[in-house]
């Protein structure tokens, strides 16, 4: 990282947006006549660039004050954090000194017996999170290429601005859109494999009774809710490419396609997988949307038909009429963890993202 | 001035500050959220005609009602939609609570087939909701329902997913019918359920209902007046049909067998003309409350909500208390002061 020579394909990215990539991608060929010095080139300092944290600039009180307020502001983020970890935790105990780890991870949730077991939320948790990323994702990759790459600008903008709206729709309308609109629309699709001639209902994902809520109710609308944060996210990052990316592309002679698999994607994949994490972060936690069209019922199902539970549902669902302070803690040890889940994907995601950065050289994409 | 004189100034600026309000008493309570529509309507009113009482309440389920005003003495009177039982009275921090009933709901069958008019019998809804009786066609459903045409359709069970009141009488009505519900469902707020969808809250089990041909659920009989669904009778414990009214729920309490401290179940009621699926909605209170003020205010509101108070109850959908209960709640209401 200290030579000079490694830092020169860094800069471009981290350095300024292009003005108007959108425009050069659309008219690739009219863009090419001017092109924009490189920024690396054009910086005339010598290494050592100045940072301002530190010049150490104690003379003016007003800095003291600020950089105090902007620390402890830091340190009250990751304060809250601790604190809330530490209560889920000290809230969880009773739970886990009742039951042991092997009951928490049973399948059997009674609480009229005081049994509290884990499993069947976790999996539905797993299962609508993975519907909803299989659909999200790709969706909203597609989407990002077609804003930046191909449309008309103006169409891009109209389409983002649908999209942005629908990332500010508050998460229990969505639920009520989901049991008014989604739902029927679901259970007229498995009614209609349930009678198709092919047998499709013999298969172990189309098995069961069409209900129209249930797992695949339920991915379908975290897709929904997913999808404006990997779209706005992804769009950022390819807008970042910079176009002396595309334009070497197209100066091989690369057909659209072949720039943007083989230049663009493959230089902003980092990205892509930030806008992924972020999807997948807002789909684990999804609570009212997800209780509204999944059907509540505590079973492990392979069927997308079959109807399911997970654990941030449950969690909204009981905790108000919690019978018992063991049925209490055991929520809050649902909560725990749903916790440890986020943690461990993102801890995981990251681990990815180091081992295969260093292995790919792939130039640094900004997050 | 010192920084402490500051301090002491302030701390007993605080201490005297409610003394200025001496005539204004705050009483604070939390609880079901079944009562509140009926609840807020009586704090408004009795503070219309008195002023000087203000009584704030939180519905934020019965299960922290009875958490907040036993072991937490955050608030000066909790309400519940099914009673304390006896190891949550033992472990109180308060002694001793009184249970006073306050209204009294009913639970309702609801059902989405072509066929209207349908009646049901407290063991064929028991074994509906076991898994045993899955089809409508059923013998159980005929028999209680001679010359109705049934669709041998599947019957799609609905019941609540959140932890509530509404599911504790249900499941308590179908306990007492059916000694194998009893044994394999149990009585509870939230319980294990052998078949059927999960919906949040009545408007959840009613929307799953209206949506999925040949389904059954059970809802507040508050919440199917107030949307005007379409309920089913229900067998009661002498042998007659019965339609949920307020009437029909009010005298479930005026013919149970009511024990000295109200903690009753009044489901599956003697009586003709009795709803066979009833409950209370308790307030629970104490004499143990430090503040003699507010000890004198929530007895003579709760005297005002037993007596004048019922009156506003069948405006609101609920049924109101029965005389016979009113009377001997008045006599119990002295032991508060």
């Amino acid at each position: 990282m200290d030579l000079p020579s490694t830092e020169l394909p860094d800069a471009p990215s981290a350095g300024a947006a292009e003005p108007t990539p959108t425009k050069a991608s659309a008219l690739p060929f009219s863009e090419i006549a001017p092109p924009p010095p490189a920024p690396a080139e054009a910086d005339p300092e010598p290494k050592p660039l100045p940072r301002p944290f530190a010049e150490r600039s104690t003379g003016h009180a007003a800095d003291r004050i600020f950089r105090l307020l902007t620390g402890a502001c830091a340190c009250s983020v990751a304060g809250l954090i601790l604190v809330a970890i530490f209560y889920m935790v000290h809230g969880s105990i009773p739970a886990f000194r009742n039951h042991g780890l092997g009951a928490i991870l049973s399948p059997i949730w009674d609480p009229t017996n005081q049994k509290y077991g884990a499993l069947t939320f976790l999996y539905g948790t797993a299962y609508t999170s993975l519907i909803g990323m299989a659909i999200a994702l790709p969706l909203g990759v597609l989407t990002a290429v077609a804003l930046v790459e191909i449309l008309p600008r103006k169409l891009s903008k109209a389409i983002s601005l649908a999209v942005e709206l629908l990332a500010a729709i508050p998460s229990v309308l969505l639920g009520l859109w989901g049991i008014f609109t989604l739902v029927p629309l679901v259970r007229a699709f498995e009614v209609y494999i349930y009678k198709s001639p092919l047998g499709l209902r013999k298969f172990p994902l189309f098995s069961g009774a069409p209900m129209g809520v249930g797992f695949l109710a339920a991915g379908v609308l975290l897709a929904i809710m997913a999808l404006p944060f990997i779209l706005s996210v992804t769009r950022e990052v390819l807008l970042q490419v910079p176009t002396a990316q595309r334009e070497a592309a197209y100066a091989l002679g690369a057909t659209r396609w072949q720039s943007i698999s083989k230049f663009i994607l493959p230089y902003s994949w980092k990205g892509i997988f930030g806008a992924g994490l972020l999807g997948l972060a807002r789909v684990l936690g999804e609570t009212m949307a997800v209780t509204m069209v999944i059907g509540n019922t505590p079973q492990i199902k392979a069927s997308l038909f079959a109807s399911g539970y997970t654990l941030a549902s449950v969690i909204a669902n009981e905790f108000t009429e919690a019978p018992s302070d063991l049925a209490i803690s055991a929520l809050i040890s649902l909560g725990l963890i749903l916790l440890v889940v986020s943690i461990l994907l993102n801890g995981a995601a990251r681990l990815m993202l180091l081992y295969l950065g260093n292995s790919s050289g792939a130039p640094r994409g900004s997050k | 001035m010192t920084p402490r004189t500051l301090i002491r100034a302030g701390l007993a600026a605080l201490l005297l500050a409610p003394l200025a309000f001496a005539q204004t008493v705050s009483v604070s309570g939390a609880g079901g959220t079944f009562i509140y529509p009926l609840a807020s309507k009586w704090f408004h009113e009795y503070n219309v005609q008195h002023p000087n009482i203000q009584i704030n309440y939180q519905s934020i389920g019965s299960g922290g009602g009875i958490r907040q005003f036993s072991q937490e003495r955050t608030v000066d009177f909790g309400e519940t939609d099914g009673p304390m039982n006896d190891q949550q009275l033992k472990e109180s921090k308060i002694q001793p609570i009184y249970h006073l009933p306050m209204a009294l709901g009913g639970v309702v069958p609801i059902y989405n087939l072509p066929a209207h008019g349908l009646k049901f019998s407290g063991e064929t809804l028991a074994n509906i909701y076991l898994g045993k009786v899955v089809m409508w066609d059923d013998a159980a459903i005929a028999k209680d329902n001679p010359g109705v045409k049934l669709p041998a359709e599947p019957i799609n069970v609905v019941h609540r997913a959140d932890g509530s009141g509404t599911t504790y009488t249900w499941v308590d009505y179908l306990s007492k019918v059916s000694g194998e519900f009893q044994k394999k469902v149990g009585v509870g707020t939230s319980v294990t359920w052998p078949v059927g969808l999960g919906g949040k809250g009545n408007e959840g089990v009613a929307g799953l209902v209206r949506q999925t041909p040949g389904s059954i659920g059970y809802v507040e009989l508050i919440y199917a007046l107030q949307n005007k669904i379409d309920y089913a009778p229900v067998k009661n414990a002498a042998g007659a049909y019965v339609n949920a009214s307020l009437e029909t729920v009010s005298a479930a309490a005026a013919t149970a067998q009511i024990p000295a401290d109200y903690r009753v179940s009044i489901t599956n009621a003697p009586g003709k003309n009795v709803y066979p699926i009833a409950t209370f909605t308790w307030i629970l209170a104490s004499p143990a409350i430090q503040d003699p003020a507010k000890k004198k205010a929530l007895h003579d509101f709760l005297v005002w909500a037993v007596t004048k108070g019922q009156a506003y109850s069948k405006d609101l959908g609920y049924a109101p208390l029965p005389k016979s209960v009113v009377d001997r709640e008045l006599k119990d209401l002295a032991k508060l002061q």
